[in-house]
């Protein structure tokens, strides 16, 4: 027998003591991690919503000349800059250390063309990721499958007054219409969208780009870190946050971490207290075991190990299963906070954090009443000698 | 030289009011294989002699020598250490430890030594043996009769094969027949050689020493 079977034996067979012990901390760490669980659920349900408004990462050429406005944002004036943007930016943009944070690149080719006798701003677009990144859009027939199809905005429909399978001539290049976007507000209103490969040959640009839209998920990273990151590897280019949307995504998702931090310190407060009072008033009813102990040639150092390994036994069990507890809750809790994206899935680092965090406060606050228990004058403990 | 020395030994405890000396300079010498009995009435400081002797009670003054070694000289920890090697200590009512088996309670003193599981359990299963309990030593204190309670918590303080065994009243919870037992067994140690020093109020229990140290108001009287 060793100091941890009395301490195990002590945890397993006083039964209600130890009951009372784990749930007052099981209940603390359940619920710090239902919190840890429904605020990250909720961070990326809103991070992933926040991405709806659009890019938050603009990448332009340098330039110092005149520029075009595109979506209220200043594009630079492509015809005269000096480091012009090429594909070759984008899988650049996927090697940055936080490449697992970009949701959607969107690069644009953006070039005055001829209709029908007059300058209509074209852009050149990857469909799929154009789509993906301006959630607002909304189109009457189909995106381009194929060569020779093009959007039109909602302004250019009404005055150049084209319409849906009607053609469109663009710098004597014929382009069927295949889609026509509905009011957006915006400056796309008045833009005629093609393939961007399309778009390269159509103004003699091969591979040259105008500008790249980036979202970004960053519920977790600073964007100025991939900004930077982004800067890093794409020197000749002007990396710029869209900072509006950033602020109040970040903003938001510091509310919900402060409230989840504070309310989190208070329960893990009360679930340390709890085992506080507790392991105090156990050494107190165990004055007489504690004598025992000292009378049988216990050292100080043994008696204060047996009562830490109790404090051990109650918050390893109790930060192990209460996590799953936390969890468990969380899937019950989290449609009615109407979070939708929540899955039952086992956090390894939360399980460890919740498990680690629970041996700290645990055995942390079983310190005092066993450095008290150690201290007890054996003569004082057995009051029958 | 012997066994224990004991030189004008002085405990005082503060009362409510005023100081109680529960000893006043006792002075003796008990030899090795001695089977003593300490009387006296209550409050005559037999129990508070036993823990100084056992080092459990440091005194206010005086000096108490085992074996050669002034055990109160020695610092907190080492004295816990010497508690281990050199004393065996039966408590009034048994004092076992409810939530640890009778094997387990036995093996108590061994799990601070270097000794193994399976040394332990060897030299614990011997001695459950000799006091006859070796058939129970899984069940808990509670599911036992007073009279095995006793014996598991002699064989406890046999453990660790003590030179000195100190019981406090060891029949005070048991009836005649299952106190004229232990004794028997106290007997039996202490013809093997084993030093008893025994607190009783009863005189049957007494007859069982090879002498008797009367205490009255902290003083040795006979």
């Amino acid at each position: 027998m060793k100091l941890y079977h009395i301490a195990k034996n002590s945890f397993f067979r006083r039964k209600t003591r130890m009951v009372f012990l784990i749930l007052g901390l099981l209940i603390a760490i359940s619920t710090v991690v239902t919190l840890i669980t429904i605020t990250r659920t909720m961070q990326e349900d809103i991070a992933v919503k926040l991405d709806e408004f659009g890019a938050n990462i603009l990448i332009l050429p340098k330039s110092d000349n005149l520029s075009l406005s595109y979506g209220g944002m200043n594009v630079s004036g492509f015809s005269f800059n000096t480091n012009e943007l090429n594909d070759t930016a984008i899988p650049k943009i996927r090697t940055i250390k936080n490449s697992e944070n970009i949701s959607i690149i969107a690069p644009k080719l953006l070039n005055v063309g001829k209709v029908q006798q007059q300058e209509v701003l074209v852009a050149g677009v990857n469909f799929d990721e154009e789509i993906r990144i301006k959630k607002w859009w909304s189109l009457i027939g189909n995106i381009p499958k194929q060569k020779g199809e093009a959007v039109i905005g909602a302004e250019v429909k009404n005055k150049l007054k084209l319409g849906l399978n009607r053609t469109v001539k663009i710098n004597k290049k014929i382009f069927s219409i295949v889609g026509v976007l509905e009011e957006t507000g915006s400056q796309d209103d008045g833009l005629i969208f093609i393939d961007l490969r399309e778009a390269q040959e159509l103004f003699n640009k091969p591979q040259m780009l105008s500008l790249i839209e980036v979202s970004a998920l960053c519920y977790n990273c600073p964007i100025e870190e991939i900004v930077r990151q982004t800067s890093e590897i794409l020197p000749a280019a002007k990396v710029v946050a869209v900072r509006q949307t950033i602020k109040n995504k970040m903003d938001t998702m510091h509310r919900f971490e402060s409230f989840t931090i504070g309310i989190s310190v208070i329960i893990l407060l009360v679930g340390a207290l709890i085992v506080f009072t507790t392991m105090s008033s156990s050494v107190s009813e165990r004055k007489r075991e504690i004598g025992i102990f000292r009378a049988l040639g216990f050292r100080q150092k043994h008696v204060l190990n047996i009562v830490l390994l109790e404090g051990f036994f109650v918050s390893f069990i109790t930060g192990f299963f209460g996590y799953f507890v936390g969890l468990l809750i969380s899937g019950f809790t989290a449609p009615v906070l109407g979070v939708t994206t929540f899955s039952l899935s086992i956090d390894p680092v939360l399980l460890l954090g919740a498990t680690l965090l629970s041996i700290i406060i645990g055995t942390g606050s079983s310190f005092y009443p066993a450095y008290k228990a150690s201290r007890l004058d054996p003569s004082f403990a057995l009051r029958t000698l | 030289m012997s066994l224990i020395m004991i030189n004008s030994l002085v405990k005082e405890y503060n009362g409510a009011s005023d100081v109680v000396r529960a000893c006043d300079k006792i002075s003796c010498t008990i030899e090795k294989s001695e089977f003593i009995a300490v009387m006296g009435p209550s409050g005559s400081g037999k129990s508070t002699l036993l823990s100084i002797m056992g080092g459990l009670n440091h005194p206010t003054n005086g000096e108490v020598i085992i074996d050669g070694l002034d055990i109160y000289s020695l610092a907190i920890e080492q004295l816990a250490d010497f508690r281990r090697e050199y004393i065996g200590f039966v408590f009034q009512s048994f004092q076992l430890i409810p939530y640890l088996t009778v094997l387990e309670n036995v093996m108590l003193p061994l799990a601070v030594t270097d000794y193994s599981n399976k040394q332990q359990m060897e030299i614990s299963a011997e001695i459950l043996n000799r006091v006859g309990l070796y058939d129970k030593m899984h069940r808990l204190p509670n599911q036992l009769s007073g009279g095995e309670q006793e014996r598991v918590a002699i064989a406890r303080c046999l453990i660790n094969r003590p030179p000195i065994v100190l019981a406090d009243e060891p029949t005070g919870n048991l009836d005649s027949l299952t106190g004229i037992e232990i004794m028997e067994l106290f007997q039996s140690l202490n013809a093997e050689g084993q030093t008893v020093i025994m607190v009783t109020h009863n005189p049957e229990n007494a007859e069982f020493a090879g002498r008797i140290i009367q205490l009255k108001d902290g003083k040795i009287a006979a």
